[in-house]
């Protein structure tokens, strides 16, 4: 049980790193909680596996500090970390059974054996594994095999975080949700941190309190899930959080009202210091932008319309660019694709060089 | 549906099997045929049954001590060849760089003495050993201890073991290198987390995966050790006395020094039906393994492909030299 310091954390592969592009982790400073469930989101390539493994101590980084509450385990090697991780495909010791995989890390640290026994029998049964404790490990499907990983783990009761690495990657979708709730449930009941890594937003907004969307081997956002999905710090998480994800739009933002391709629209907030030469955008999510008919707000063409089941997305295009929005149940009466947008003002964000800009809270009551 | 009857098909097979016939069946039959009778020369034969046969299986005639005192030097041979290259092979190979131009610098070397023919390796430990001119042999006797493989029986032997090693641990080595190579990296770092020492990541990960093809090594060294010929014949031609004289060995002297193509006979069919058993048990071994891996349905297991290809490389390189 730990507090998980990230302290001016960087790393590169590179012998001598040179410029920003030769770090595959961009410096970091961040604070995992103890007993939090945290995702590390970002697509494949932006850094998030070379983070969890500087955590475990399987790469040691170039830059900065690791602590565990207040010791400094920058050097320390894997096992004298109180680390668990579950790696992307199961690991298990085949010619062991479930409870001598369970017993493995206990063994080494010379346990004694009846604590081990007690352990052991106490996590299978945490896990569902009591039934095939007696088995070979090497004959179970891969989900029980990755639960043995998870469990591996959790025996030792020292450990200071469980690290998991795209751990569904190789379970079948309808298992997938089972060992999810599972994971969230043990959660719960064992008040230890879980650093999650994925690339699924799906995986990771229901598994997380807080997710921390990766981009480039660099952290854009840190939050909980609402906050990412309502108050994308940067279009990339706009962009990545979200189904379809946000729509940007370059716009011309002048205090409250923001130009696109002319077409003005009043803000709830204002935003009077721009920098100049830079490209700002407006975003705004489907969920926020609603199709109307002709006339009722800023026009655009409708490309088709999508299904969802949960609801139905419009194709649209404004100014020959591709937008998407919600559809209100019903017939909407778009007349030859002919239709227009209307913004919740609320959930319209500005973005200077992709980052959310903070605006001013409008005096009066909005125009 | 039915199925149309054409015989004609026949036809197309038959080339099949007029040259299995050829290659296979008929210089067998011909070994089949000596195995049951005796001939004086001028290609007069002599029906005799089983009584080769019966002659061979019989420690206490002349032919059956002569035939078993070969079959337990071979068999002490092949358990002392396998006891040494198959732990040192593991080694050799869980000592090889992994990565960077060492790699492939290492499998040249290693590869090296495969690729000597058995005859021309037979020379060199010949004339290696030897005292008078062979730097082996010469260094050995001049740190004063006596040896000659000529005379000795211990000295013959330790010779033939120790051209084996070198002859043919690289491939044990090699065969374990591809079995380790094909462990992912998460197996060493769940290892290093659960705190494994590194005798147990050996005992628990590293050995395991590589069982089939240590099994693949066993059979191979078994098998080429067993028929051993060539080089013992080139270094000692058997001796000092009979010391050396290994199965096939005493064949060829049987056979082709004595001319007693009936006792021959015999005696190859049996040399044949003990290598075909071995190879039988050891192919139901390593089907069984397969199969206990099966339900596991594992394909993402890096190390099924290798064992899926061994029973065909297996069967291929025990026909080689069994017929």
């Amino acid at each position: 049980m730990a507090r998980i310091t990230l302290d001016h954390l960087a790393h590169s592969y590179a012998p001598e790193p040179r410029g920003p592009a030769d770090y595959a982790v961009k410096e970091i400073d961040h604070v995992w909680e103890q007993g939090g469930a945290y995702a590390l989101l970002g697509p494949s390539g932006c850094g998030k596996t070379t983070l969890l493994n500087i955590i475990s101590g399987l790469v040691i980084p170039t830059h900065g500090r690791i602590l565990f509450d207040d010791r400094d385990v920058t050097a320390l090697p894997t096992e004298a970390r109180n680390i668990a991780q579950v790696f992307q495909f199961p690991v298990v010791y085949d010619t062991m059974t479930v409870a001598e995989n369970l017993a493995f890390p206990l063994k080494n640290r010379r346990v004694p054996r009846d604590v081990i026994a007690a352990r052991t029998k106490e996590i299978a049964g945490l896990l569902g594994l009591e039934r095939a404790v007696g088995r070979k490990a090497r004959n179970l499907t891969a989900d029980a095999k990755q639960k043995i990983s998870l469990g591996r783990g959790l025996v030792r009761s020292d450990v200071a975080a469980i690290l998991f690495d795209e751990p569904l990657t190789v379970i079948d979708p309808h298992l997938k949700w089972q060992l999810r709730s599972t994971l969230k449930e043990l959660h719960r009941r064992l008040n230890v941190t879980m650093i999650y890594v994925t690339h699924d937003q799906t995986e990771a907004l229901t598994f997380a309190d807080k997710v921390v969307v990766m981009h480039d081997g660099a952290v854009v956002q840190m939050g909980t899930p609402e906050e990412l999905f309502e108050r994308p710090a940067h279009t990339f998480v706009g962009h990545f959080i979200g189904s379809p994800g946000m729509n940007v739009v370059p716009a011309e933002v002048e205090g409250a009202t923001a130009r696109i391709d002319g077409h003005a629209i009043h803000l709830r907030q204002s935003y009077p210091k721009l920098p100049e030469r830079q490209r700002v955008e407006i975003g705004v999510r489907p969920e926020f932008a609603h199709l109307r008919p002709k006339g009722a707000g800023i026009p655009v063409q409708v490309r088709r319309i999508d299904d969802l089941g949960r609801g139905r997305i419009a194709r649209v295009e404004l100014a020959g660019r591709p937008l998407c929005a919600s559809v209100a149940e019903g017939a909407v009466g778009i007349e030859g694709g002919e239709a227009a947008l209307a913004f919740d003002l609320g959930q319209v964000h500005v973005y200077v060089d992709g980052c959310l800009v903070a605006g001013v809270p409008l005096a009066g009551p909005a125009p | 549906m039915t199925k149309t009857v054409n015989q004609k098909a026949w036809l197309l097979v038959l080339p099949v099997f007029g040259i299995v016939a050829f290659s296979a069946l008929l210089p067998l039959m011909t070994v089949v045929n000596y195995s049951v009778q005796d001939s004086f020369g001028n290609n007069q034969f002599f029906w005799n049954g089983i009584g080769w046969f019966q002659e061979l299986l019989d420690p206490s005639s002349q032919l059956g001590e002569r035939f078993f005192d070969a079959l337990w030097r071979n068999l002490l041979f092949s358990a002392i060849i396998l006891l040494i290259e198959v732990p040192l092979g593991i080694s050799v190979a869980l000592s090889m760089p992994r990565q960077g131009w060492t790699v492939a610098f290492c499998l040249v070397v290693m590869a090296l003495p495969l690729l000597i023919p058995w005859n021309v390796v037979g020379t060199i430990w010949q004339v290696f050993g030897r005292g008078d001119i062979g730097l082996l042999g010469y260094a050995i006797n001049r740190l004063g201890i006596d040896y000659n493989y000529t005379a000795s029986p211990l000295a013959a032997w330790t010779t033939i073991v120790v051209m084996d090693v070198w002859h043919w641990t690289s491939l044990v080595a090699l065969l374990c290198y591809a079995g380790l190579k094909s462990i992912p990296d998460a197996y060493y770092q769940a290892a290093r987390i659960d705190g494994a020492s590194p005798w147990a990541v050996f005992r628990t990960i590293q050995l395991p995966k590589m069982r089939r093809v240590l099994l693949i090594a066993v059979l191979l060294r078994f098998m080429d050790s067993f028929m051993i010929y060539t080089e013992p014949f080139v270094l000692t031609g058997g001796g000092p006395g009979n010391a050396t004289t290994f199965l096939s060995i005493d064949l060829v002297k049987l056979a082709l020094g004595q001319f007693d193509l009936g006792k021959a006979a015999a005696m190859s069919l049996v040399y044949n039906l003990i290598i075909l058993a071995t190879c039988w048990v050891f192919y139901t071994i390593m089907a069984n393994v397969d199969a206990e891996h099966r339900p596991a349905g594992a394909a993402q297991d890096g190390a099924a492909e290798t064992g899926a290809a061994a029973p065909s490389r297996t069967r291929v390189e025990a026909d080689r030299r069994a017929t």
